[in-house]
């Protein structure tokens, strides 16, 4: 190995990385997503998607569902540092995998094709709660929601029914049963 | 009907109602409304520095020399953006600093207005939090917010962005009302579980140690008293980090030294092959760790922080407990002298072994070097300096370098918040205005800047602050011509390319003293050092001593780059006694 000339040590080895589903509560102020999308970016974390609204006017509560990829270490590192934030009420973690629960995505697709052709790409979506939202004699709109990687294969798809034009949300998650997160 | 106030009126009744006696700061147009007001509150009084940075640096030195919030207050766009620097350097050692700067009236915000920029965009990396106040009717309520978030939790910097028509507007004031609780951030999360499981590892340990940092002096002076008292009773060694110096007394014989790239051998041995090692308020920085993988295999590691996010972050802990050092500490006394009287007794037994290897790694001397007749040692010179202070009151503020390392290796502290220097991010220029705001704050204490002379150019001009303030510090130059740790660098990892880290065109440090309207003095050999301390300490105006040290002493002992703590390189004298060549010195 080559003499190391910096005072800095040099990086260990490479740690698995998981992806995990992170939902923050925010209070809807201004700045706030600035706020959690410079933590990730300024300490190096990924983000693979990120959905935000506001959930409560009243409480003026928002949630931000982000996707994010790390090693474990870095994971319980990114809930800490969010937990730190002023506006910050609680951070839950769910691993992709985690049957409790439910992620969602959703996607706006517009193609420009024949009746045949169209009649095969609402079928290759029909598992998808497909929805036209929009229809003219060349051209329609479809919705899906579903799995990132299911949405992904469906883009892929479609090409070949003439899609025009994809636009997706990042995921949103919620546990399944009754229970809900403190 | 309750009376109304101005924003600008207000941001001081605020000031008035948190107990701030001094506030740090530099006038301009988006702050002349608050400047305007000064002069009806005579229980602030303002510092005018030369520089926005000053102001920063001061209101630390301030802070950290009291354990109250220092207070900054700018102008907008450059006004701000002169003060990142310190509410960085704020944010790294978590200080206490609440700065308030002006910004453009709200209704030229995003228009690229004169003096405009993205304050609060461009400081929420180094602060806990900032606000930019859109509304006069949330200004009371958002100062007093910046004072909790300040000095809550783990300290650090905050913001508050305040328009100029903001400042004009006016409104009811709100009394400040302490919040029951930040968004469920509590600060102590520890239980008593915790406090046994830690006392069990502490009386089935034969190797232990305590490694104590910043967090014991942020917590406050209680906290050094307790850790005195823990430290006796279990009879372990303490080594303190760069921060930590002064949280436990320098001179104590159960007292290690510091540790880290340019600790003591002892210290890191003993963190290498302890078999417990007690964190307490520190945070396994990458200066102390040294190589990850290797960072002190054997041992079961507890540590107490008040900070969540800092467990786990670099190295994996057995037992964190999660809360201020003072009640931690505290449960855990009460509970030794609780339960198990006799632990000092036998734990002291145990340990004698661990103690008898220490004595060994001692009697090595890691910090001895080799004096000469003819030119000032740095190391000498701190050590002249504390042998001829050490029975005053002192305050010591440092730049950044070798002068920093030689005088945390060197000058003792016994007292927390004695000891002031910029360790997290290392920002040169930072001792001279810290030792101006440590000199307001104790305006008959001695107050001294050891400095190099590089860093210290980068901030000269808070001299000219000091002598308007009749402000006596000592800036305590060792002058080598050199950025000395630059130049260590470079000679022991850059085979000795000595790429501009030569200064070659220094001013006259004593005229420039009287330039400015202070004393200089210089001294050139180690016989005049001593006459010419005492005549600085005899001087009641500031001073710049110009103290021309060997230009090419390095800082030892060191840990070389990417190496555990177990292979540190020793001083010259150690590779003489050992019969390595001169080469020795470069073999890393």
């Amino acid at each position: 190995m080559a003499k190391s000339k910096s005072a800095y040590s040099i990086p260990g080895k490479k740690q698995k990385l998981d992806t995990h589903i992170i939902v923050v509560w925010v209070d809807n102020e201004a700045g706030v997503l600035a706020r959690v999308v410079g933590l990730f970016s300024g300490r190096g974390y990924n983000i693979e998607s990120l959905a935000v609204a506001e959930i409560d006017s009243k409480l003026n509560i928002s949630r931000i569902t982000i996707v994010t990829t790390g090693t474990p270490q870095v994971i319980e590192q990114i809930k800490l540092q969010l937990k730190k934030l002023v506006p910050v009420h609680k951070v839950a973690d769910f691993k992709r995998e985690d049957k409790n629960v439910i992620f969602k995505e959703m996607a706006l697709f517009k193609l420009r094709s024949n009746k045949k052709k169209k009649e095969k790409a609402l079928k290759a979506c029909k598992k998808f709660n497909v929805v036209i939202l929009d229809e003219t004699k060349t051209s329609y709109v479809l919705q899906v929601t579903a799995l990132r990687r299911e949405i992904d294969s469906m883009s892929k798809n479609l090409l070949k029914y003439g899609l025009v034009s994809t636009s997706r949300t990042g995921a949103v998650a919620m546990t399944r049963g009754a229970e809900i997160f403190k | 009907m309750s009376k109304i106030y101005s924003g600008a009126e207000i941001v001081f009744k605020c000031l008035e109602d948190q107990g701030v006696e001094n506030v740090f700061g530099y006038p301009g147009g988006a702050v002349l409304p608050i400047y305007d007001e000064l002069k009806n509150h005579q229980s602030v009084k303002h510092i005018l520095v030369r520089h926005e940075q000053g102001a920063g640096h001061a209101a630390e030195g301030y802070a950290r020399s009291t354990g109250k919030p220092g207070v900054v207050l700018v102008t907008s766009g450059p006004g701000a953006t002169n003060v990142v620097t310190a509410l960085t350097d704020a944010y790294m050692d978590s200080v206490p600093l609440v700065c308030i700067s002006g910004q453009v009236p709200t209704h030229l915000i995003g228009t690229d207005a004169f003096q405009e920029c993205d304050t609060t965009g461009i400081t929420r990396p180094c602060t806990k939090h900032n606000w930019l106040v859109k509304d006069v009717k949330d200004l009371a309520k958002t100062i007093h917010k910046a004072f909790e978030v300040a000095t809550s939790g783990r300290p650090g910097p905050v913001l508050v962005d305040i328009p100029k028509d903001i400042q004009f507007q006016k409104t009811k004031y709100q009394k400040y009302s302490k919040l029951k609780k930040l968004n469920g951030k509590g600060k102590n999360l520890f239980s008593q579980k915790e406090i046994d499981e830690l006392i069990k590892l502490m009386s089935n340990s034969s190797k232990p140690v305590f490694y104590t940092g910043g967090g014991v002096i942020n917590s406050g002076p209680q906290a050094s008293t307790l850790l005195r008292e823990l430290v006796s009773i279990t009879g372990f060694p303490i080594t303190t980090t760069l921060q930590g110096l002064g949280s436990y007394p320098g001179d104590d014989n159960q007292f290690l030294g510091m540790l880290g790239m340019h600790g003591t051998y002892e210290a890191n041995n003993a963190m290498y092959e302890c078999d417990l090692m007690i964190n307490i308020g520190a945070r396994f920085d990458d200066r102390i760790t040294g190589k990850l993988d290797e960072f002190s295999p054997k041992s079961k590691k507890v540590h107490i922080d008040i900070d969540p996010s800092s467990i786990n972050k670099n190295v994996k802990v057995d037992l964190p407990i999660i809360g201020d050092v003072t009640d931690v500490i505290k449960a855990t006394i009460k509970t030794i002298s609780k339960r198990k009287l006799n632990f000092s007794k036998s734990n002291r037994q145990k340990i004698s072994k661990w103690w008898e290897k220490i004595q060994k790694w001692r009697s090595i001397k890691s910090l001895d070097y080799i004096n000469s007749e003819e030119s000032i040692k740095p190391q000498y010179a701190i050590e002249r300096l504390y042998e001829l202070t050490k029975n005053k009151e002192t305050f010591i503020t440092t730049e950044v370098g070798q002068h920093q390392m030689w005088a945390a290796q060197h000058y003792k502290f016994n007292k927390p918040n004695r000891w002031m220097t910029s360790g997290g991010l290392g920002t040169m220029g930072y001792g001279l205005p810290a030792a101006v705001g440590v000199q307001v704050a104790h305006p008959n204490k001695l107050v001294i800047d050891i400095a190099g002379e590089a860093s210290v150019l980068m901030t000269m001009q808070e001299m000219s602050t000091a002598v308007q303030y009749s402000l006596p510090i000592k800036i305590f130059i060792l002058n080598n011509e050199y950025m000395g740790m630059v130049r260590q660098w470079q000679e022991l990892l850059h085979d000795k390319n000595y790429s501009e880290s030569y200064t070659a065109a220094l001013p006259d440090f004593v005229k420039l003293a009287e330039a400015y309207g202070c004393v200089g003095i210089r001294a050139k050999t180690p016989e005049e050092l001593d006459d010419k301390i005492i005549e600085m300490l005899n001087t009641d105006r500031p001073v710049i001593f110009d103290c021309l040290v060997d230009k090419e002493e390095n800082c030892f002992p060191m840990i070389p780059s990417g190496k555990p703590h177990n292979q540190m390189l020793l001083g010259p004298k150690d590779q003489k006694n050992n019969k390595i060549s001169g080469k020795g010195k470069t073999l890393v």
